[in-house]
């Protein structure tokens, strides 16, 4: 249809944005480096001096692409939980996600004086950290689908994640106030997000969860497409409302919840994305909006990171509130220009 | 019965309805009899309160009849999964849409997902049945506007587009004049029963619009607090049947005129 047509040239605008942030990002950093050294590197040839390769093919590298899993991931878990619950205000973390990371976080490490000696350094180590973020995350998650199946009205699953929401940020803070000085300053430090700790190793096992909540996604799309009109229409159209609710909170947390615990929690991608696709495309056609949200949600999230490594100095700003700083502006602004939230 | 006008699209056979709780059961109506036939124009009257809604749920399959079945094409509903009960009957319901953010085509082109591929394309043939579903409610104006800028008799034509597209034998609605000016109310429902005339399918709406529906359907089904009857509108105009249907301290029906009047 006439559609169509306009559709491609945007993707393909999108697309070249994306390699051009991808290149952008890995440019810059602390350490300077020629274009031309950058592009040698890339593909394997030698570079003007050694460093500068371990640098791009070790840390910079990586980085991009934790930043593209991370901004595209959010960003479609996001997507998923709006169309789910009908509410503009929901992200990958108003199921409770991003807390039940941090509740787990905050256990293994304000909690660890508690356990004690060799078993406290053995869970402070960067897998304990991931795989207490995953496991609380996950049980949250399963609380929350518990209650899920009880409850047949999706406002209500909601309001309940926010409300495991509330009771971990307790739980959090009454930890903290019993920590230690050094421990909440590391429970802090990951609160802040980090995309520059992944090995490549760590990536491959994200890229594998995250292709699995990917592909659930893409799997979604038709279900997401008649859930538009309301759960009642979906169930006349034959859609199974309660395998596809299930389907879809396990995407988002399969999405949401490995990329929680490798970066800590990153706001405002899952919020914003969506709503920033939907203002650039003006459709709600999940065929659109899936492909679109990815590639706009990468982008961003390699701007943002461009910027939280003030390039050319020594500092990195917090990833968190660099995407937070960034984005809140700018979904504002789009509102207000353009015409009331559409959703 | 192989004639096509007699042939059966619903048929309940002692129906009771209501709802269950742990502790009773609350019954709203009971012993429901009804049989519509093919491109049969039905209206479901009552009284507020009196089970209309709960009526219309129970035959859509929301909540569970406390008694009795429901046959659809012969079949009863509870053997129907779900993707092929949606190719017989489809609604169209007093609830808002989720996203208004749909084009009016991409709207009515959801009513062909229970035909369309894992990804939902349409098909050369769902493109025509839509656009087919647009000309009979005259939308074709409308077709790539967005639902949010639509007026509501306009929105609810396209509810209705969508539920032709979905291409069953049965369309059910659910008080589908309410919000709208005395014009639409008529407008809509001529539409409707042209509609049942012109594409040989069932349809059955509920409304407060007694009078309308007596001028215009071919069955009427009046629920009151004793019975549920369902007959063709001028036998129970003779039966009297629309004097029962509201407490006679207010308004009386006039025979003559089919319609309500405030008594002086």
């Amino acid at each position: 249809m006439s559609n169509k047509k306009t559709y491609h040239k945007s993707f393909i605008a999108l697309l070249a944005i994306l390699i051009f942030c991808f290149f952008i990002n890995i440019s810059l950093g602390s350490v300077s480096i020629p274009l031309k050294d950058i592009f040698n590197s890339l593909i394997n040839n030698a570079t003007e001096q050694e460093t500068w390769q371990h640098i791009i093919q070790n840390y910079r590298l990586p980085k991009a692409i934790t930043a593209i899993i991370v901004g595209s991931g959010l960003g479609i878990s996001g997507l998923l939980m709006q169309t789910l619950f009908r509410n503009p205000l929901a992200g990958p973390f108003a199921l409770g996600i991003s807390s039940g990371a941090s509740l787990g976080v905050a256990l293994v490490i304000l909690g660890s004086s508690f356990f004690g000696g060799v078993l406290a350094s053995l869970f402070i180590s960067k897998w304990g950290i991931v795989i207490a973020a995953s496991l609380g995350s996950f049980l949250v998650l399963l609380a929350v689908l518990a209650v899920s199946i009880k409850v047949r009205d999706t406002m209500a699953i909601l309001i309940i994640g926010l409300m495991f929401a509330s009771i971990t940020a307790a739980i959090v803070s009454v930890l903290s106030y019993f920590g230690s000085a050094e421990q909440l300053q590391q429970y802090i430090f990951w609160g802040f997000g980090s995309l520059g700790n992944l090995t490549w190793h760590d990536i491959l096992i994200l890229l594998f969860i995250y292709g699995l909540g990917i592909i659930i996604s893409v799997l979604s799309i038709k279900p997401l497409n008649t859930l538009l009109l309301g759960e009642n229409y979906a169930k006349s159209l034959g859609l199974n409302i309660k395998q596809s609710r299930l389907i879809i909170i396990i995407a988002t947390s399969l999405l949401a919840g490995t990329i929680t615990a490798f970066t800590g929690p990153i706001a405002f991608i899952g919020l914003a994305i969506p709503h920033i696709t939907r203002q650039v495309f003006n459709t709600s056609n999940h065929k659109i909006l899936l492909p679109a949200v990815f590639i706009l949600g990468a982008i961003v999230m390699l701007i943002c990171d461009s910027i939280a490594q003030l390039p050319n100095s020594d500092y990195t700003l917090p990833i968190n509130a660099i995407t937070s700083l960034i984005g809140a502006p700018v979904v504002i602004w789009l509102l207000v220009r353009k015409r009331k939230m559409v959703f | 019965m192989k004639n096509n006008n007699q042939h059966i699209i619903l048929k309940t056979e002692d129906l009771s309805i209501g709802y269950t709780s742990k502790k009773a059961k609350t019954i709203v109506a009971s012993n429901i009899n009804i049989e519509l036939h093919k491109g049969e124009f039905v209206g479901l009257i009552g009284a507020n309160g009196i089970g209309k809604s709960t009526l219309i749920r129970t035959l859509t399959q929301v909540q569970a009849p406390l008694n009795g079945s429901i046959h659809l094409n012969k079949k009863n509903v509870v053997d129907y999964n779900p993707l092929d009960l949606a190719k017989v009957m489809s609604l169209v319901l007093t609830e808002q849409i989720a996203s208004k953010n749909l084009s009016v085509f991409e709207l009515v082109a959801l009513g062909r997902q229970p035909y369309t591929n894992w990804v939902g394309n349409l098909s050369r043939n769902d493109i025509e049945i839509v656009d087919k579903a647009l000309i009979q409610t005259n939308l074709c104006d409308l077709k790539t506007k967005k639902c949010f800028e639509l007026s509501d008799g306009q929105l609810q034509k396209v509810m209705i587009a969508r539920a032709l597209a979905q291409d069953t034998d049965l369309i059910i609605l659910d008080e589908p004049t309410t919000h709208l000016d005395m014009y639409h109310k008529a407008y809509i429902l001529k539409l409707l029963q042209k509609l049942a005339k012109e594409t040989n399918k069932t349809i059955l709406f509920s409304s407060h619009e007694i009078d309308l529906a007596i001028q215009l359907c071919d069955k009427m089904i009046v629920m009151t607090d004793k019975e549920v009857v369902s007959d063709e509108p001028c036998n129970l105009i003779a039966k009297g049947t629309f004097e029962t249907l509201f407490p006679k301290d207010l308004i009386s029906f006039d025979e003559t005129t089919g319609t309500f009047r405030v008594m002086n």
